[in-house]
């Protein structure tokens, strides 16, 4: 069972602008305690200032092959580099020879950030794998038994996509519409395999809104999507929608990537 | 003998968008008694007198009605019995001018001692102006009061002697008896907890192993609706606080009934359902959730139902469209209008005992998601911010004294409960196990 978020908001998106804003409210002899200063920007790609006389690193060759793959299948990262006493890759791959390729199985779109130290320096560089999703696979041909069919939860995990929302949004956007065709054609199948089960349709939100807003707009997520499986012909009356407003996130980072993954509907097995 | 309420309205001004603003909630500075305190003695039972003075000075100071008065600026002698004044004492501190120069600067004396009468503790407790020339006339306060002859009955008394005296300020309703009511995981699933108003006796009234949110207390605290997703989905249950007993409450057929609220009668439960099928709405119900009724009719998702205490035909409530504000309406729903300026996102609306204030939590100022508790002057839409993004400061209530707020707060890590004065100071943290949060605070 996931936990709440323990994760404090960044204060980066605190602009300036609001700081002018906080620091005209004054209270006659009364001290305002101002928010602290926004932290420094994070160095990407940044070089650390060199001694004098001496050359950083450099990277000859930092680079994915392919750049993009369909899920579970690998790409290549090769680098080279020279002048660096010693070479890093994020992303648990760890210390590097200064040259050398490693076979990557990436689970979603990542960027690898390889940090070469020297006595000049330091130098990063970014390479991206993008990964697609692959093709919902082909419905069984024949109903032959529970072994192909495997369970409701199994299929749910492996032929369901969860659809994701805007911020404060309901809207199903057009870059959801062929999940949720994927979606629905897979929902189907699993209730034309499994005639008795019903599914849940789980509105989720992130971690910002108040959780009792959250609650209601989780609402609309699951009901937005259980309308748009209703007009793809998904048997409505199997599909039953709960919110969760913000009380079952699946990441508890405070990155918009982790809000993104938070923001979605969810299918789960019902009774 | 009753004094005027002292003028508890001081300072909090500040400028917002090109405005000069005064709000005037609960007093800082200048204009307080200057409350002399002696360390009580007990014949009998002195080994409890360190719990009474370390309580009786923490109430009257938490009270934020009155500046308390060094002790380091106390004369040699302290009077323990009316019959101890004098009416000159060479500044040794047996006469009330003693206490009222320099360099005390006490405007009031609050003296007394505890003895044992019949295996009985008795506290012995006065209050005295120290500005008046006659002993007779300043006497403010002489009372009596009995307790069990142990460290509980001397904290007991302690509490009843510095609630006499907050009344005897002017200080509206009271925080004795007071309990509070939150949410606390500890562990995978929530429960609901009660605690007394000090943070202590903190104990659970459910065991719903189950998520639980957003609870409401009756406003004689005999009771607490809450939502508990126990049955798959966001549901209403109402329990008894006194034997946690169930008590019917009947669930529309919805997706989701939730964020339950007495009305101020204790009459009717105000909350929020899908039922219409749309974005949630406000509805009214008998507080066993019969005839219930539709109170908002909003293209927006609308949660949060909060009637007035002095006023039956004001419901505040937190919808949209657009990032989520607080609005008010009457009681059949119509007359909406936007509270909270539109700036960042507003919630947990709390009315003041007086009906004059309300207490939320708005990101106005900073980046979604980082709340701070803020309180307005609803009649004027004036308002003042008392957290400042030390973590997120969420679901402030008033206290029934009117004075105090009680609300959740992660500027240690995981949520807590704290409690502070309206005016942001005096910030007691009173949970620490687990993560604590969504809290009321009910008169039991």
């Amino acid at each position: 069972m996931k936990t709440y978020s323990e994760v404090r908001i960044s204060r980066v998106a605190v602009s300036a602008v609001v700081m002018m804003a906080v620091l005209a409210i004054g209270c006659g002899k009364k001290k305002i305690v101002l928010p602290p200063p926004p932290p420094a920007p994070a160095a990407s790609g940044s070089v650390t200032p060199a001694g004098t006389g001496t050359q950083r690193p450099v990277v000859a060759q930092f680079a994915a092959e392919p750049s993009s793959v369909e899920r579970g299948q690998a790409a290549q990262l090769s680098w080279n580099v020279t002048g660096a006493t010693d070479v890093a890759i994020n992303n648990g791959i760890g210390t590097v020879p200064a040259s050398g390729s490693r076979r990557i199985t990436p689970n979603e779109t990542t960027t690898f950030t390889l940090t070469a130290n020297g006595a000049g320096g330091s130098i990063t560089a970014n390479a991206t794998i993008s990964v697609t999703a692959p093709a919902p696979p082909p419905p069984p041909s024949t109903n032959t038994g529970r072994g192909e069919k495997g369970t409701v939860d199994s299929r749910l995990q492996s032929d369901l996509q969860d659809v994701l929302f805007d911020y404060d949004s309901n809207n199903i956007q057009d870059s959801a519409r062929a999940i949720m065709m994927a979606d629905a054609a897979a929902l189907k199948q699993i209730f034309a395999d499994f005639p008795g089960a019903t599914i849940n349709v789980e509105g989720h939100c992130d971690e910002r809104g108040s959780a009792e807003y959250n609650l209601g707009l989780g609402d609309r997520r699951a009901s937005s999507t259980r309308e748009f499986l209703a007009q793809q012909g998904v048997p409505v009356d199997r599909l039953k929608t709960i919110s969760y407003g913000k009380e079952r996130p699946t990441c508890t980072e405070a990155t918009e990537g982790c809000f993104q993954r938070n923001r979605r509907a969810h299918f789960s097995g019902g009774q | 003998m009753t004094l005027k309420p002292v003028v508890l309205l001081a300072c909090a001004a500040f400028v917002a968008q090109g405005q000069k603003i005064e709000t005037n909630i609960v007093g800082t500075g200048g204009g307080k008694p200057a409350l002399a305190a002696i360390d009580f003695k007990g014949s009998g039972s002195q080994q409890y007198m360190a719990a009474f003075n370390s309580t009786l000075f923490g109430d009257l100071q938490g009270s934020g009605l009155f500046n308390m008065v060094a002790k380091s600026f106390f004369p040699l002698n302290n009077p323990q019995r009316p019959e101890d004044l004098k009416t000159e004492d060479n500044r040794q501190g047996l006469a009330l001018q003693d206490w009222a120069g320099a360099p005390t600067m006490a405007t009031h004396l609050a003296f007394g001692y505890t003895g044992v009468v019949n295996g009985v503790l008795v506290l012995y407790g006065n209050v005295y102006d120290t500005r008046q020339q006659n002993i007779q006339s300043a006497q403010l306060m002489t009372q009596r009061y009995t307790g069990s002859l142990d460290e509980a009955g001397a904290i007991k008394v302690a509490h009843e002697f510095a609630n006499d005296i907050v009344q005897k300020f002017g200080g509206s309703g009271s925080l004795l008896g007071s309990r509070i009511y939150y949410v606390s995981r500890r562990g995978t699933a929530d429960e609901l907890y009660a605690m007394d108003w000090d943070g202590t006796a903190q104990k659970p009234l459910t065991n719903l192993k189950n998520l639980l949110m957003t609870p409401g207390v009756s406003p004689d605290g005999t009771r607490i609706a809450f939502t508990t997703f126990a049955k798959g989905t966001p549901r209403i249950m109402v329990l008894s606080t006194e034997s946690g007993r169930q008590l019917a409450f009947y669930n529309q057929d919805a997706s989701m009934n939730t964020t339950p609220n007495f009305t101020p009668d204790g009459k009717q439960i105000y909350y929020s359902s899908s039922a219409s099928g749309g974005p949630a709405q406000i509805y009214a119900a008998d507080t066993s959730g019969q005839g219930f009724r539709r109170i908002t009719r909003r293209e927006a998702i609308s949660v949060e139902p909060k009637v007035n205490p002095k006023n039956a035909n004001m419901v505040l409530f937190v919808s949209g469209p657009g990032p989520q504000q607080i609005y008010r309406m009457n009681a059949e729903g119509a007359d909406v209008q936007r509270v909270t300026n539109g700036e960042g996102e507003a919630s947990n609306p709390s009315w003041s005992p007086d009906g004059q204030h309300i207490a939320f939590s708005w990101t106005r100022g900073y980046a979604k998601g980082d709340w701070n508790v803020f309180v307005m002057d609803v009649g004027s839409g004036q308002y003042v911010q008392l957290t400042h993004s030390e973590g997120r400061n969420e679901n402030p209530v008033w206290a029934p004294d009117g004075r105090h707020l009680v609300f959740a707060s992660t500027r240690t890590g995981r949520s807590q409960i704290y409690t502070m004065l309206a005016d942001g100071s005096q910030v007691k943290q009173l949970t620490q196990q687990g993560t604590n949060r969504s809290p009321v605070w009910g008169v039991k």
